[in-house]
């Protein structure tokens, strides 16, 4: 089971769960990125040590998408 | 940001030191020649010229200076996702010092709660960076994340753009790394000598 989840003040948040067999699931773990994605997170797949990449769309293949908050400096 | 950004930044900052310290040494010198009953000001001068450096690197060490823990709940969770992020060597790291190692184009990072120690390629120096997640949209800090979890979010923000990291990130000091060494909190030191050795 993929999961889409939230760093987030409890440690983190699953926000969605999908397989790729699913269909609708799917859709609706993209449905749930968006929003996040509108409320200003990044999602983020990491790909093995020392390397993440940046989406704006849902990975259907991807076992993990983290939603991160944006950094600054200061 | 770049090796040659970083390198004029490294530059600048020597020149900096060396600044504020050789009018002070010259002047010392000076006094001392014109008559040794200047010697409690000549004192003065060199406290002056050792704590000016000494205090640029504090406030380098800072950046890494840990925050507030949330409720052992949320640091519980926040751990085991930073654990999954990170492979054994650095997950024992970061459990004796509180920084995570992570290897990049620029040097060997150490990544804290609110800010990154960058080891230069040779080990000798340090650049301090100061950076922290924030609520989007809004630009203000998250006082409420997990220790784990601020540096899982800047550890995935430097994974995804090292260079676009250390843009977004405040320059706080460069400097060598035993002068930065001296400013840390002792428990996090082992993690400063790992990262030198990375690329000593």
């Amino acid at each position: 089971m993929a999961r889409l989840i939230r760093m987030d003040n409890t440690g983190h948040t699953t926000v969605a769960e999908w397989t790729s067999a699913d269909p609708e699931a799917v859709e609706a773990a993209a449905a749930a990125l968006r929003a996040e994605l509108d409320a200003g997170y990044y999602a983020v797949v990491t790909q093995g040590e020392g390397r993440a990449e940046q989406v704006s769309e849902l990975p259907a293949d991807a076992e993990l998408v983290i939603l991160r908050r944006p950094i600054a400096g200061g | 940001m770049d090796r040659a950004r970083l390198r004029m930044y490294a530059r600048a900052w020597t020149a900096t030191t060396v600044g504020h310290t050789i009018p002070l040494l010259a002047a010392s010198a000076l006094l001392l020649a014109l008559s040794p009953l200047t010697f409690p000001v000549v004192a003065i001068l060199l406290a002056h010229a050792w704590a000016i450096p000494e205090l640029y690197a504090n406030r380098g060490a800072k950046v890494v200076k840990p925050r507030r823990p949330a409720a052992d709940g949320p640091e519980r969770t926040a751990l085991g996702l930073l654990g999954d992020l990170v492979g054994h060597e650095a997950r024992e790291l970061h459990a004796r010092t509180g920084l995570v190692m992570e290897r990049g184009a620029l040097g060997t990072w150490l990544v804290g709660e609110a800010g990154a120690l960058l080891v230069r390629p040779g080990g000798r120096r340090v650049h301090c960076w100061c950076v922290h997640p924030v609520s989007p949209p809004a630009t203000r800090r998250e006082p409420g994340l997990p220790s784990a979890d601020r540096i899982a979010h800047l550890l995935l923000a430097l994974r995804e753009d090292e260079t676009g990291f250390a843009t977004v990130a405040n320059h706080a000091f460069a400097g060598a790394r035993w002068r930065v060494r001296r400013r840390l909190d002792a428990r996090m030191r082992p993690a400063l000598d790992a990262a030198a050795r990375q690329r000593g």
